[in-house]
């Protein structure tokens, strides 16, 4: 068994019952979700139920189906044509697989980042703004302040509020996953996807992002994916094992990490497999 | 050896070769194009050959040396020449003598053993002249309102004609132009509400009223044009010619007079860029074969603008609904396919197509409808400019689609699936991410349109270009662009001058010059298109993860 030291659980004073949340406690439910691409299926039935404030990991080998999960909380495997799904995702307990369900509000509402950093080739400020101006945003004032404070909460202002009018394709590669950080919560979303956020960048740059998180959680419910469990354990309070699609074990990032229930979990991350 | 092949070398030679190959092609063609098309404008020296001819007869022939070749002896041994039996070929010159009026052609070939005294007199001139070619000689006599004043008057004659003449060309292409379009669309007022049963008689009398007041215009301004001429008819130059015929030529019809010999090296460069300034902004004379080709620069240009401007936004449209929204099934496969064989039919296959169906049918439909009053002179139901923009614009329009789409397939999906996450709609992203990325392909493929239509020749002939057009697509007349109007065109203007004008010989360096022209501008256009893609490259450069 490897050793952490989860240094949020410290801080941390209520432990939640995951499986007994109340309606206020939950960000993000989602219930019996199977999902198909063409015949094969890569998602068995998962429920589970996401805590607001808080940051969930979903580990696993690769495979797994962590990050199609994730995809299917602001319905980016929509664009898999091939994709089928089954089952319901409830914001606000309301269904986001609805007929009805605007997509690019849901968009709005839980935003996402990349494994690899996709900065637009505009600038800097025209990156951040981005969402605003999808949404009709165009006073001057409104944008400057926007991108201030989010390029502040990213942990990037300091670095490039003298270029903001520069190409975002110059920033070195941490520092333009952090600008992605900043375009996404630009928009105030409720929640924040991170796939895998850290897998293209060197450990400097991953310090960086996984401090970024931790205060990120004070505005934001973050969920994230990671297969460097060091990470999981490091940044999340709930830490979810994914496996061949399955969802095997989910609780807090302590317990899932000192005495795993399941003999999966445990084979998974002491190393066995992976 | 083995281990020379193994090194790879055969292949740098091979390789290398085929550039250095394309590259001396091209070059070869310029190097050609240019030589003989810019030595049209060069003032050659003028010579005067004294010669016997076989019959012991004394002759005088002044022009410019055309051309030189060597030929066989026994080739001309049905003339009876004295020649010198040691040499087995002998080398004639073609002259170009100009002086229509006295001679039917002006080239004629001299043989060199017949000249007997080969010089460039001082004070032989050159008059080019607006009919009838350039006339060779001396100067005898100058008349200034019909009384002889002597050659010395020359230079006060000459800045005094071009006066007239400058005055003569704006009344005529400016004031009557205008006031002859008025007429006719006043002209045409009348018939629509002929045609609709509206015309009052108030009406009618405000027609006739407008068109008297127009013809009075009319009337003044043809008084002043006939006074002009008159006035510059009095003016006269009285030339020798080579065989001693004194011949008077009216000031009127003299664009230039030149002492070629004369000339310092400065002043032959002078003339030499004159001569190009003005084959660049002059129309053309007598059937094409001599004075600048404006019109149809002009004419290319606007056609192949015309065609970008309905082009670029038709393939990229096509290109998107291809890529994004349509399904990846058979069917967009087969539109796929269609698009890319679209660009393989030949271009007359094009031309025969717009003649059908848009000059024909949609022009046809469009003159019933809107332009009534013409008929029967048809107004788009003719071949113009409009539709060889258009037919040229469907020729080139699988280029345009095929590169567009794959600028659109290598932008990476992280940018779409970024924008999307950020609750763009993918109308939003296609519009603000996607297209700007795409936009340097999208540029390449205007560039190949451009460098295909600008260089198209053959569907034009049956959608708008005609030999000579009397106006530009473009006046100060309302509506200002005239899309039903033909046009000339570089390409055409070409073929036109190379092998249907009645003076081949003389045409050729014309069209060495012409060519030189299209292809200067070709150039010009594209690099302008380069230099956009490349701006736009720089800014949407993608960094390499």
């Amino acid at each position: 068994m490897i050793s952490v030291t989860p240094k949020n659980l410290s801080e941390q004073n209520v432990k939640l019952d995951l499986n007994n949340l109340s309606p206020e406690q939950v960000a993000l439910e989602i219930k019996n979700l199977d999902l198909y691409y063409g015949n094969k299926q890569a998602l068995q039935n998962i429920s589970m139920s996401i805590p607001k404030g808080q940051v969930t990991a979903f580990i696993g080998p690769s495979g797994c189906g962590k990050s199609t999960l994730l995809r299917c909380i602001n319905r980016m495997n929509d664009l898999v044509d091939s994709c089928k799904i089954e089952g319901q995702i409830n914001l606000h307990g309301e269904n986001i697989y609805n007929k009805h369900t605007d997509v690019a509000a849901l968009r709005r509402k839980v935003g996402m980042v990349f494994q690899r950093p996709n900065p637009f080739p505009k600038s800097i400020y025209e990156n951040v703004v981005y969402g605003l101006r999808i949404t009709g945003e165009n006073n001057r004032r409104v944008l400057d302040e926007a991108v201030e404070k989010s390029l502040r909460s990213a942990a990037l202002w300091n670095e490039v509020k003298d270029r903001l009018h520069e190409s975002a394709l110059g920033l070195s590669g941490g520092q333009q996953q952090r600008l992605v950080i900043a375009r996404a919560i630009a928009i105030e979303p409720e929640v924040l996807l991170l796939d895998e956020p850290t897998s293209a960048l060197d450990p400097i740059s991953t310090l960086t992002i996984e401090e970024l998180i931790n205060d990120l959680k004070k505005q934001f419910t973050v969920v994230i994916v990671t297969h460097n469990m060091q990470q999981a354990a490091r940044v999340s309070d709930q830490t979810a094992f994914m496996y061949m699609g399955d969802l095997i074990e989910y609780s807090d990032t302590n317990t899932l990490f000192t005495t795993p229930m399941k003999k999966k979990t445990e084979d998974y991350i002491t190393g066995r497999y992976g | 050896m083995n281990n020379w092949f193994k090194s790879g070398s055969p292949w740098v030679w091979l390789s290398a070769g085929g550039v250095s190959i394309s590259l001396i092609s091209v070059l070869g063609l310029l190097w050609l194009i240019a030589s003989r098309g810019l030595s049209y404008f060069w003032p050659a020296q003028i010579h005067q050959f004294d010669m016997v001819d076989e019959h012991g007869k004394n002759n005088t022939v002044i022009g410019e040396i055309y051309d030189r070749e060597s030929i066989p002896t026994s080739q001309l041994a049905h003339l009876n020449l004295d020649l010198d039996p040691t040499k087995d070929s002998i080398e004639r010159l073609l002259i170009k003598t100009g002086n229509r009026e006295l001679v039917s052609l002006d080239f004629r070939w001299i043989l060199v053993p017949q000249v007997k005294e080969q010089t460039q007199p001082e004070d032989v001139v050159v008059v080019e002249r607006r009919t009838n070619g350039n006339f060779y000689g001396f100067v005898e006599d100058i008349i200034l309102d019909g009384k002889s004043v002597g050659i010395e008057k020359m230079p006060e004659l000459v800045a005094r004609v071009s006066e007239f003449q400058e005055e003569i060309e704006e009344l005529q292409k400016v004031d009557i132009g205008a006031i002859n379009y008025q007429i006719e669309r006043t002209r045409l007022k009348e018939r629509k509400h002929k045609l609709d049963e509206t015309l009052t008689p108030e009406l009618q009398l405000e027609f006739k009223n407008k068109v008297a007041g127009l013809r009075a215009d009319y009337e003044v301004l043809e008084q002043a044009l006939m006074g002009l001429r008159k006035k510059i008819s009095r003016d006269q130059i009285v030339m020798r010619a080579m065989d001693g015929q004194k011949v008077t030529i009216n000031f009127e019809n003299v664009l230039k007079i030149s002492f070629n010999n004369k000339l310092s090296l400065i002043g032959k460069i002078q003339m030499f860029f004159g001569q190009i300034a003005a084959f660049i902004v002059d129309d053309p004379r007598e059937a094409n074969t001599e004075g600048g080709v404006f019109p149809a620069i002009f004419g290319t240009v606007l056609m192949v603008l015309l065609m970008t401007v309905i082009v670029s936004p038709l393939g990229v449209v096509a290109a998107i609904y291809l890529h994004e929204y349509a399904g990846n099934n058979a069917l967009t496969k087969l539109l796929r396919i269609a698009v890319i064989n679209l660009a393989g039919v030949p271009s007359i296959v094009y031309g025969v197509f717009g003649l059908g169906f848009f000059v024909y049918m949609v022009g046809g439909s469009l003159d019933q409808l809107f332009y009534a009053e013409t008929l029967p002179s048809p107004t788009f139901g003719t071949p113009g400019v409009m539709w060889s923009a258009i037919t040229l614009a469907i020729l080139t329009l699988p280029v345009v689609i095929v590169s567009t789409e794959e600028g659109l397939s290598r932008i990476p999906s992280a940018m779409r699936h970024g924008s999307l996450a950020l609750g763009a709609t993918k109308a939003e992203t296609l519009w603000r991410i996607i297209l700007p990325i795409a936009s340097p392909a999208i540029m390449t493929g205007i560039i190949l349109a451009i460098a295909r239509a600008a260089g198209e020749v053959a569907p034009l002939m049956l959608v708008g270009v005609v030999k000579m057009a009397p106006n530009l697509p473009l006046d100060g007349n309302f509506p200002f662009l005239h899309l039903d109007r033909k046009f000339m065109h570089l390409g055409f203007h070409i073929y036109d001058v190379g092998f249907q004008s009645p003076n081949v010989e003389a045409a050729r360096p014309l069209v060495y010059a012409t060519a030189l022209l299209l292809v200067s501008i070709i150039v010009t256009l594209n690099m302008t298109a380069v230099s956009i893609r490349n701006r736009l490259r720089e800014k949407y450069r993608m960094l390499e993860h």
